[in-house]
């Protein structure tokens, strides 16, 4: 049979974000595939060296929709290594809370995602109503529901409002009560097995030649690799929590450790507000107004862990009142691009969602 | 496969659980909850086909940080334009509404926000300087007129009264409302000498004061010749000397004197200080003028300033309206002589302030660039004596007078005769002579013990010199000073009145003096009462006295310092029924020229008064008035191009009358 270009754009339900897949098949099996970035290509990277240290706040954000809080941070411990800047305790804890509740709610929305592509919709509205509570806590703390601007150079912007942990705590144990359900509905789901075990297959080289992180390399290759504990920021190096792996990596594995993530970060959480002393929570990086900060001389890599692998900003000063240069590696980059080349083609039409999903792919910071 | 032992057994009923969310409340929000009255009129009246019409039966409120829609209070708002500049997304424009009051410190325009750009970051919230700006908790609005969306934010959103979301706090603010602190000489060391007070900020200093300013330029109206204040800051900023000593000389030729003792009316009308400290505009401009070597005053002027037309200026006195009227002219294309009574030119900044204020070698290297640019000044000139005002007519083409208010004023009371009584300026230019070396200690005549009476900047001036001649002379010192004002509406200054009490002047404020006390000849002090008022309801100048509460205030020596008064001898006959006087000052049209007398201007203290900036922005518009009146009169020579330019730059700049801003008294 001939050979049929199909296009899975981002009018797809099942496609994430703004980009699209084209797929050359031959019947239901996809032969050929790459990915069409450049949809969200607004630029950023460049923007950023335009913009003034601290009006990039408004625009960082938008480098991953779904989790923007990465993008604060990574920016933010960025400039403070070149600032040499020591921010109070208290900020790091409200930080950590911040970037984990993220995590819950960008976990969930890709888990929930799966139910567009197989038509198991209750699981997608479960879990965007719980983001959708997670938005109502975020709009709390920062006054905004999905580009908070909260984590800035310094610290962050300002103090937790009072009676917000309590809201906190509630919240997550409510989750954490319902995880089983997400599974019974998600992974454990005898209809959804079928889609999901044994499928959608990431290769263990696909680590090494391609520098995936995140899940899909625990998955892969089983090793526990996770910024949060080779490298420790904020204050992971205090509290205790684990890195699932598996040592396979198909979409049911990749789901399970996403579940699985979603209680360690609901097991940080609850540290944190435990641990997390009082005191201020913002320092300025140095005197004047702030469109006359500047940020001294030098380069830096800040590589945190996002909800989909390594992420990180690599920024150059040359002393000035915005940054010189700046360089995202967005986690979904090497799976998102060249994966979708390299590893697509072999599985079914119904599978692309899927494989997208699964995989942990944000359109935006691909397209930086 | 082994790998998926780990997984709990999978059952198809499973899911079924899931069922019970059937009986439970929807955690989504219904459309009726979300709207505002507003949104839900204007859905319902554009969708004919909804059967339901909308309600917003209880809308839902967003939480109390909540980033909405911006309110901004017009009473508070600068129009400063300090958002605008933040903004990220340019979602700002300043409108301009000329229908607000002009008004020193405030600009008349106000923000408008274009919510199709916003993303509701509250940066501009964050930065507004006054903190008019904030957020509500409304966040719904639609419309099909794309226009509505840029709106111009008041107290109310849309018509409607509603709550406020997020606002600046101390921790969010993205000012620096503090001032960098300058250095002082300390109160034991400095009052041995003559050593200037103020040491001056250093380069990294200068720099992190100058990284406090927002540009936004309300202290430009209220600076009596319109300096460039935003840009000489930002130049500082940049580290760029140059630039900022070229940007300087746009409207000041007098900075040296001005950024040491100026009035800084820009200072009262910063934005800055509407929460917090001003910028140190005065020492800014003085770190230029500081860090600038001679050299590089060659660049302010990069060729020489040439005679563009054949005619001859003649300028009465040296004080700074005469030297910025003799500077413009020179630049104007005209020969200028300056005439000087005393032995140096530079009027009050050479005889009047106090060498610990403006020294010599600062008031020098102002004169000396305008010297340098071709203005020959004369002194020890009297016009009156040496050379008629008659003979300047005839001579000259124009003849500005700027000779000041340089004699003393005593108060008519019992006792103020005696020869130990002076009045200000009778002393001052002694103590700045001695300052200079140019008299011995034992010819300052100072008592052990002496009474000051006045509470104006000079009455400090006297005071303050008393005390570091008397520890000159006799070791320690015994200053009193007493004026009819309290603490909160004494007319000097704060500084002066911190930096005089720190040089132990002891202050008696709220009383009036009665008589001079005198016993066998000599002072033996000054009898003041209680002074219950010092303006009446309708705001004018008449005090009132309790006379059962008096004070033998015991001292030496009295000093008047009371005002000063003009010197018009040099008037003559001839002239004087078209030279008309009101309350001692010289009438004349805005730009100084005298009505019938075409060819006579005045300026500074004798015509509007009272401070220096405002003697230098006479002397420029004077200076172009004069231009106006000579130019297409006089036969001109060939001009160059960059002579062109440099007539229409001074034109350019020629000040309007500043606005006045309201003072703040921060002593009580
Ligand atoms: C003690 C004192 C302290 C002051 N401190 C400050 C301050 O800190 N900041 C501030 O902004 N303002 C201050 N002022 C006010 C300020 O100095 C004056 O407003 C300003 O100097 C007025 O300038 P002017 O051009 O009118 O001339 P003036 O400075 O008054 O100078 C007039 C000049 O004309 C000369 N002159 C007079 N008559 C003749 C004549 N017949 N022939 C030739 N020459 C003549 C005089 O010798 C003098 O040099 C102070 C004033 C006094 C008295
Ligand atoms: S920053 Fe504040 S005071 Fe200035 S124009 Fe904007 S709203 Fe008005
Ligand atoms: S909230 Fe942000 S984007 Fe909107 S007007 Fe203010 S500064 Fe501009």
């Amino acid at each position: 049979m001939k050979e049929m270009k199909l296009f899975l754009g981002p009018q797809h339900p099942g496609m994430h974000g703004n980009a699209s897949v084209h797929m050359f098949v031959d019947g239901d099996i996809i032969k050929r595939s790459y990915l069409l970035p450049g949809m969200l290509h607004r630029g950023f990277e460049k923007q950023m060296e335009r913009k003034l240290w601290v009006n990039n706040i408004a625009l960082i954000p938008r480098v991953c929709v779904p989790e923007p809080d990465i993008n604060e941070m990574s920016f933010a411990i960025a400039t403070e290594k070149l600032l040499k800047l020591e921010i109070p305790e208290r900020a790091h804890w409200i930080r950590m809370i911040i970037l984990e509740l993220a995590r819950i709610s960008a976990h969930l929305m890709a888990y929930g995602g799966i139910g567009g592509p197989t038509g198991n919709y209750t699981l997608m509205y479960h879990a965007q109503l719980d983001r959708n509570l997670i938005l109502d806590i975020f709009e709390k703390i920062t006054g905004a529901r999905v580009y908070h601007q909260y984590i800035v150079i310094g610290g962050v912007r300002q103090d937790l409002p009072v009676g917000i942990t309590k809201e906190i705590l509630e919240f997550v144990n409510d989750l954490e009560s319902r995880l089983v359900e997400y599974r019974d509905l998600g992974i454990d789901n005898a209809s959804m097995i079928m889609r999901i075990k044994d499928t959608i297959m990431l290769p263990k080289e696909v680590v090494w030649e391609l520098g995936v992180t995140g899940i899909g390399m625990r998955s892969a290759v089983g090793k526990a690799y996770d910024i949060r504990k080779v490298a420790p920021y904020a204050r992971y190096d205090q509290v205790e929590f684990e890195v699932p792996t598996s040592s396979y990596s198909d979409a049911r594995a990749r789901l399970d450790i996403k579940i699985k993530e979603v209680q360690q970060s609901i097991n940080i959480i609850k540290q944190c507000i435990e641990k997390m002393p009082e005191g201020p929570v913002r320092v300025k990086p140095g005197r004047g107004q702030s469109m006359r900060w500047t940020v001294p001389k030098g380069h830096v890599y800040a590589p945190i862990e996002s909800s989909r692998g390594e992420f990180g900003y690599y920024m150059v000063s040359n002393g000035g009142t915005t940054p010189w240069r700046v360089g995202v590696r967005g986690a979904s980059y090497p799976q998102g691009l060249l994966g979708i080349e390299k590893y697509l083609p072999g599985t079914r039409i119904d599978d692309a969602a899927l494989w997208v999903d699964t995989m942990g792919i944000c359109a935006p910071e691909i397209d930086r | 496969m082994d790998e998926n032992k780990k997984y709990p057994k999978s059952s198809i009923f499973k899911p079924l659980r899931h069922f019970k969310y059937l009986f439970k409340r929807p955690l989504s929000h219904p459309l009726d909850t979300v709207l505002t009255a507003k949104n839900a009129d204007y859905l319902n009246k554009n969708n004919p086909f909804r059967k339901n019409k909308l309600k917003n039966s209880q809308p839902r409120t967003g939480p109390d940080n909540l980033r909405g829609f911006h309110v901004n209070d017009w009473e508070q708002c600068i129009g400063c334009a300090t958002c605008e500049e933040i903004c990220p997304t340019a979602a700002i424009e300043m409108v301009p509404r000329h229908d607000l009051p002009l008004v020193a410190g405030k600009l008349q325009q106000r923000p408008v926000i274009d919510y199709g750009r916003c993303c509701f970051c509250a940066l501009c919230v964050d930065t507004c300087t006054t903190g008019s700006l904030k957020m509500s908790k409304e966040y719904v609005f639609g419309d099909s007129n794309p226009n509505s969306f840029k709106l111009m934010p008041t107290e109310k959103w849309q018509d409607h009264e509603v709550e406020l979301g997020y606002q600046k706090s101390e921790v969010t603010d993205l000012l620096d409302l503090k001032r960098i602190e300058m250095e002082h000489v300390s109160p034991e060391e400095r009052v041995k000498s003559y050593i200037e007070v103020i040491r001056g900020y250093s380069k990294e200093f200068a720099k992190l004061e100058a990284s406090r300013c927002v540009e936004c330029g309300v202290c430009t109206a209220s600076c009596p010749v319109q300096m460039h204040i935003p840009d000489y800051i930002r130049a500082i900023w940049e580290d760029d000397i140059e630039g900022g000593l070229k940007i300087i000389y746009e409207t000041n030729p007098l900075p040296g004197v001005c950024g040491r003792v100026c009035t800084h009316n820009c200072e009262t009308a910063c934005s800055i200080a509407q929460r917090g400290e001003a910028i140190a505009i005065r020492w800014l401009k003085r770190y230029i003028i500081d860090s600038a070597p001679d050299e590089m005053y060659e660049k302010i002027f990069s060729e020489p300033v040439s005679e563009v037309i054949n005619a001859k200026i003649a300028i009465a006195g040296s004080g700074p309206s005469s030297l910025s009227a003799a500077y413009y002219l020179r630049g104007l294309g005209y020969t200028v002589d300056v005439f000087e009574e005393k032995s140096r030119a530079g009027g009050v900044a050479s005889f009047g302030a106090p060498e610990y204020r403006i020294p010599d070698y600062a008031v020098e290297k102002d004169i000396n660039f305008i010297k340098k640019i071709g203005v020959n000044i004369y002194t020890n000139t009297k016009i009156g004596k040496d050379i008629t005002l008659e003979e300047l007519q005839k001579k000259y083409d124009a003849v500005y007078l700027g000779t000041g208010f340089f004699s003393a004023r005593k108060l008519n009371i019992p006792g103020s005769d005696h020869p130990d009584v002076m009045g200000a300026m009778d002393f001052l230019p002694i103590t700045r002579d001695f300052a200079r070396g140019a008299i011995s200690l034992e010819d300052v005549n100072v008592k052990p013990s002496v009474v000051v009476v006045g509470g104006g900047d000079v009455a400090f001036d006297v005071a303050r010199n008393a005390t570091r001649i008397q520890i000159l002379k006799y070791g320690k010192a015994n200053v009193k000073l007493t004026s009819l004002e309290t603490l909160d509406i004494l007319p000097g200054s704060d500084d002066e009145y911190l930096e005089g009490t720190e040089e132990y002047i002891n202050c008696f404020l709220g009383h009036g003096p009665q008589e001079v006390v005198l016993k066998d000849g000599k002072i033996k002090g000054l009898r003041v009462t209680k002074c219950t008022r010092v303006f009446d309801e309708t705001g004018r100048f008449n005090p009132e006295f309790d006379n059962t509460q008096e004070t033998l205030l015991e001292g030496e020596q009295v000093f008047f310092s009371v005002g000063q008064a003009p010197d018009y001898s040099y008037i003559p006959e001839s002239l004087k029924d078209k030279v008309i006087i009101e309350r001692g000052k010289i009438k004349a049209s805005q730009d100084g020229q005298v009505a019938g007398l075409d060819w006579l201007f005045v300026g500074g203290d004798i015509f509007r008064g009272p401070d220096i900036i405002t003697g230098v922005s006479d002397g420029h518009r004077a200076a172009v008035a004069i231009d106006d009146f000579l130019y297409n009169k006089s036969k001109k020579k060939e001009q160059t191009e960059y002579m062109k330019n440099v007539r229409e730059a001074i034109k350019f700049n020629n000040p309007d009358l500043a606005l006045k801003p309201e003072r703040k008294r921060t002593l009580k």
